[in-house]
């Protein structure tokens, strides 16, 4: 039994009042809130584990190298990798996929070589591979979308060919709220022989992710999207894959063996870990798949879908707003703009009303470009929120309307 | 409490709806890009000044956020007949209310009409909208090749 109410309590910040009005926080996509139990677990460690990990044989450095290796097997549990090796602790998507352009595709694309990626593409699966681009004289190709903001997947087909190296390609977009079929697309990009990476950023949190029933090459996401920490995120990738790759920074905990001569590496995952780590952001982010699997995926999917098409509903009625994103498999994201009244005044007015969402590009300025407007306004939902906050969404919109008369 | 009447004056909704001043100019002798790159508002402002150093005439396209809207509008209405002297007073006095402490008056005699954006000091995250146009100004009196930013 799904109780609402027991899920809230779990999150203090919820409870507090913004210009005197009950917060409604409906800017997930953003990123979530933490629950007291992952709050709790990252002060445990700085108030009686803190240590660094990996090389001190006192007791504390033993507590904090266990705890945060314990979060990788958590992490690799919960995505079911074929083993903790195939983890890696970055600083988030971001990184993961920096990485990736930089470690995999410095070493295997040359000029003419194609990357692949999709129109709906966060910035961050794009540029790296831009940049990529320039320095090896690879090409960029872009498979476009339709106006309910789904793949064109045949020209996903003509667009994949033999030059066709890697396909970097979006699980669930922030700004549209479309779920692409990765599985597919892994299929199709394979039988190509093209390696793929996905960007979960956005779907994690709300869909069970399998990388071996996926069969992806990389899969990357962050745990602050996911009720975890800030500042920490991980790169799934295919051990072989992996093992091949040159290291992404050089340093400490990287290494096996220094000389000024020569350096022997690190094995998986530690050959891309260099630096001392986001500790106390791992076992946040362990505590916090704990919590996901807690009330689990097929409860979580039945409650955001109700509260989805709980407001697609109302938005169809809303005179003025046209929503953006009407994908038919759609998660979680009510992205629309609303006629008269731009996006940012939108998000200052909402605010006042105790509404949070966000107003602009959403680090997508593509999709804007495509759908020809300069900013949305986005509300996007998450396990703990509630009709009630629906509800002041839209009659926060309606008493903007009224400022805009 | 700081009521939202008071960002969105019946003023500002009016201009943010018939921008005055709005569209290029046929003739002018300056003009500049403006772009706030956090929201993408994106200005051009055209001015004509004479030989003398008055602002003949001023207009500006774009598009943006009310704030950013209204704000350009005011200030092109405003511009008008001020020499660039004056107007880098009223630039001064503009962004000093737009940040200055709420318990302070904005100077009427020098903003005039311009006193209606002084409720921007309460919204931190809108005051840039309110002074996009008024960077944009100022690179076009200057003629600078860049846009004018606001970070």
């Amino acid at each position: 039994m799904f109780d609402i109410e027991k899920i809230r309590a779990e999150f203090p910040i919820l409870s507090q009042q913004i210009h005197g009005r009950p917060l409604a926080y409906l800017d997930n996509a953003a990123t979530t809130q933490k629950p007291q139990s992952v709050i709790d677990a990252v002060r445990r460690y700085y108030e009686e584990d803190n240590a660094n990990v990996h090389r001190g044989v006192h007791a504390l450095s033993e507590r904090a190298t266990a705890a945060y290796e314990g979060a990788r097997k958590t992490v690799g549990g919960f995505f079911n990798t074929r083993s903790v090796r195939e983890v890696v602790f970055t600083r988030g998507t971001t990184e993961a996929i920096n990485l990736v352009a930089s470690s995999w595709g410095r070493a295997n694309i040359k000029a003419g070589d194609e990357i692949l990626i999709t129109h709906m593409e966060h910035h961050s699966n794009i540029v790296p591979w831009q940049m990529l681009c320039e320095q090896t004289g690879a090409i960029l190709k872009v498979v476009p979308i339709n106006q309910a903001g789904e793949l064109l997947m045949d020209e996903f087909d003509a667009l994949l060919t033999e030059r066709t190296k890697l396909v970097g390609v979006v699980h669930m977009s922030n700004a549209l709220g479309t779920v692409n079929p990765v599985a597919d697309i892994v299929r199709r990009a394979h039988a190509a022989g093209a390696k793929v990476l996905i960007d979960g950023a956005q779907a994690a949190a709300h869909l069970p992710v399998d990388v071996q029933a996926l069969d992806c090459d990389f899969y990357v996401t962050s745990a602050h999207k996911m009720y975890g920490p800030t500042g920490i995120g991980v790169l799934i990738g295919r051990e072989s894959l992996l093992r091949e790759m040159p290291p992404y920074q050089g340093g400490g905990d990287m290494i096996r063996m220094v000389t000024f001569e020569k350096t022997e590496y690190n094995d998986l995952p530690y050959k891309f870990e260099a630096g001392t780590p986001h500790i106390a952001g791992a076992i946040g982010f362990g505590k916090a798949l704990e919590f996901i699997r807690g009330i689990g995926f097929d409860a979580i999917e039945k409650r955001e879908k109700e509260l989805l098409a709980y407001a697609t509903a109302k938005a169809a009625d809303f005179d003025g707003l046209t929503p953006i994103g009407t994908a038919e498999d759609k998660a979680c994201v009510l992205s629309f703009v609303l006629k008269g009244i731009h996006p940012h005044d939108l998000g200052t007015i909402l605010d006042r009303e105790g509404v949070a969402i966000r107003a602009g590009h959403h680090c997508a300025m593509p999709v804007m470009q495509f759908y020809k407007v300069p900013a949305t306004a986005r509300a996007s939902f998450s396990v703990y929120n509630s009709e009630a906050e629906v509800d002041a969404l839209f009659a926060a919109l309606t008493r903007a309307q009224e400022i805009f008369g | 409490m700081f009521d939202l009447r008071d960002l969105y004056q019946q003023v500002i909704v009016d201009h943010n709806k018939r921008p005055r001043n709005f569209g290029k100019l046929t003739e002018f002798n300056h003009d500049a890009d403006g772009y706030n790159p956090l929201c993408g508002d994106k200005l051009h402002i055209y001015l004509q000044v004479s030989d003398a150093g008055v602002i003949e005439n001023v207009s500006f396209e774009g598009e943006g956020c009310a704030i950013s809207v209204a704000s350009a509008s005011l200030m092109t209405d405003a511009l008008k007949g001020k020499t660039m002297q004056q107007c880098e007073e009223m630039f001064g006095q503009f962004q000093h209310m737009a940040t200055s402490d709420l318990a302070e008056a904005p100077d009427e005699e020098v903003l005039g009409k311009l006193t209606v954006l002084a409720g921007v000091r309460e919204f931190p995250s809108r005051i840039k909208c309110a002074t996009l146009c008024w960077h944009t100004l100022h690179a076009a009196l200057k003629d600078s090749a860049e846009p004018a930013k606001t970070e």
